[in-house]
């Protein structure tokens, strides 16, 4: 009986002879069934949307600080996400962007902004969302930039729009 | 009048009319989109009050639509358990939906061809369904609507990753193109395989009857798209129409030619085999029943079998479901008393077309 070379906890049941292709070197790795999965090593054959998510998920664990992000709208934090494959608010987009994007180019095959239909909105006002998000973004540049004269106009801005909907 | 689910389990819904292009081998085309409001969380960080105002505003909405006389509302929360049951059994809400928590509900329109479902893992779900292969014209309805409740509610969108939904898999677009194939050749010559490794290297998601998570049983295979961003909506039903679809149909008439040609003894034992099993089982689960339905449905679709049609198999399909034996048995069943009256419900049908 061996442990799982990759997460030391199960036991290994699935067990491959790597060939290093430059060196012709071989390698023995011992794997549990859950692993073999998540590095796409086994094929289940029905897999969700939510498995697929969450395995690509653990797959992009490598950052922890990534774990520690809090949504300042709904208290999502990405840990949270992680364990259920499921975001809190449309904050959460902007939140955890960083975090989102290599999970979503790959979920997407490589797809990394929308081109489809945008909403008329009601009265042709965009969604306060998007302004909001726009808005989060700027800011983070300006902040990003050292140009904080820009970040307190675009921060009053944000708190301007955030009061309307009070 | 407004119509009930005990009336609705008496018809057989025009989206299984048998009828459309490629309609021997395409079951149904599916085109759902994704849409959260503006100003709430997504349902896992949703207060019971959250909920209930996101249900009354799109309710309220979907009531100003002219969706028609025959509109059917149910409140999900409320309903009693076999009507949920009869309401996945024909595809017009999922199972997640059914055995969620909290408000939410769906409102059924055009002869159950269209299903809004309110806060199942998005705030709304706007879902088309047609017979065969018709994907253009569903996702002009499916469109429409959408437009019409945008015109009164505020969509959660942002201008880089388009409309945001629950989880990241479905945002952008929002959209799901399925289309329900049915492919007993391919599975009988041993080639279904190969058609589940095309469709990965397409990014497409290859699943059972039931959607998410099912097994595939008695041949049927719901093919959808996977990606939703970097794309229009155009494109990816363009794609289906044209080239997904075609492609898998295609490969299936070539298999079942070949069948015809060479193997046309073996053929023709699986055809009538279903056809003397399902005449004269006096027990019968609702796996064995799909399977020998696809056998029997594949002997008609070849012009093997004409003692019965496709819209009476059809309706064969749908009320051999347990929910639905059991609404047309008027009475709860268990488990054996289900297997009887199954197959009871079958011979009932193929003895009187002998
Ligand atoms: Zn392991
Ligand atoms: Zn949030």
């Amino acid at each position: 009986m061996s442990l799982c070379q990759r997460c030391n906890k199960a036991q290994a049941t699935v067990h491959l002879l790597d060939i290093i292709p430059e060196s012709d070197e071989k390698r023995e790795r011992h794997l549990c069934e859950q692993c073999a999965a998540e590095e796409g090593l086994t094929t289940q054959k029905h897999e969700s949307i939510n498995e697929i998510l969450s395995s690509l998920i653990k797959q992009s664990s490598g950052a922890p600080q990534k774990q520690d992000l809090t949504c300042s709208q709904c208290g999502m934090t990405f840990r949270e996400f992680r364990a259920n494959g499921l975001l809190g608010c449309p904050n959460d987009y902007l939140a955890f962007e960083k975090a989102l994007m290599p999970l979503i180019e790959r979920a997407h095959n490589g797809g990394d902004r929308h081109v489809g239909k945008v909403p008329q909105g009601v009265g042709g006002e965009p969604p306060r969302y998007s302004k909001l998000a726009q808005l989060r973004r700027d800011l983070r540049e300006a902040v990003d930039a050292e140009d904080y004269e820009r970040a307190a106009t675009i921060r009053d801005d944000i708190q301007d729009l955030e009061a309307d909907d009070g | 009048m407004t119509l009930t689910i005990d009336e609705l389990v008496k018809r057989v819904g025009a989206w299984l009319g048998g009828e459309g292009p490629y309609a021997d081998i395409v079951i149904s085309s599916r085109i759902r989109l994704a849409r959260n409001l503006d100003g709430f969380p997504f349902l896992s960080k949703s207060s019971d009050s959250d909920r209930s105002q996101v249900y009354r505003v799109l309710m309220e909405s979907i009531a100003e639509l002219e969706l028609g006389e025959d509109t059917l509302v149910v409140d999900i929360e409320d309903a009693d358990e076999l009507d949920r049951q009869v309401l996945v059994e024909r595809h017009l809400i999922s199972r997640q939906h059914a055995e969620g928590e909290g408000t939410r509900g769906v409102a059924i329109a055009n002869n159950e061809q269209c299903a809004l479902m309110i806060n199942e893992e998005d705030h709304l779900r706007i879902q088309g369904m047609r017979s065969g292969l018709q994907l253009a014209c569903l996702f002009e309805e499916v469109n429409r609507i959408d437009n019409e409740i945008g015109q009164r509610v505020r969509y959660a969108f942002d201008r880089r990753w388009g409309y945001l939904t629950a989880c990241p898999t479905n945002v952008g677009t929002g959209i799901r193109v399925s289309v329900m194939l049915h492919l007993p050749a391919l599975k009988l010559t041993g080639q279904i395989e190969q058609m589940f490794r095309a469709a990965k290297e397409m990014h497409l998601a290859v699943r059972g009857l039931y959607g998410e998570g099912t097994d595939a049983v008695g041949d049927f295979f719901q093919v959808s798209n996977q990606t939703t961003l970097g794309q229009t909506e155009k494109d990816i039903v363009e794609e289906f129409a044209s080239e997904i679809i075609p492609r898998i149909v295609k490969f299936e008439l070539t298999a079942r030619e070949m069948l015809e040609k060479d193997r046309s003894a073996l053929l023709d034992d699986k055809i009538w085999r279903a056809w003397g099993t399902l005449e004269n089982a006096r027990t019968m689960s609702s796996d064995e029943t799909l399977f020998l339905l696809s056998h029997l449905r594949m002997g008609v679709n070849m012009g093997r079998c004409k003692d019965i049609d496709l819209t009476r198999l059809n309706q064969l399909f749908l009320r051999s479901q347990p929910a639905h034996l059991q609404k047309l048995e008027g009475r709860r069943l268990d488990g054996e008393q289900r297997s009887v009256a199954r197959a009871r419900y079958l011979r009932s049908i193929l003895d009187s077309h002998n």
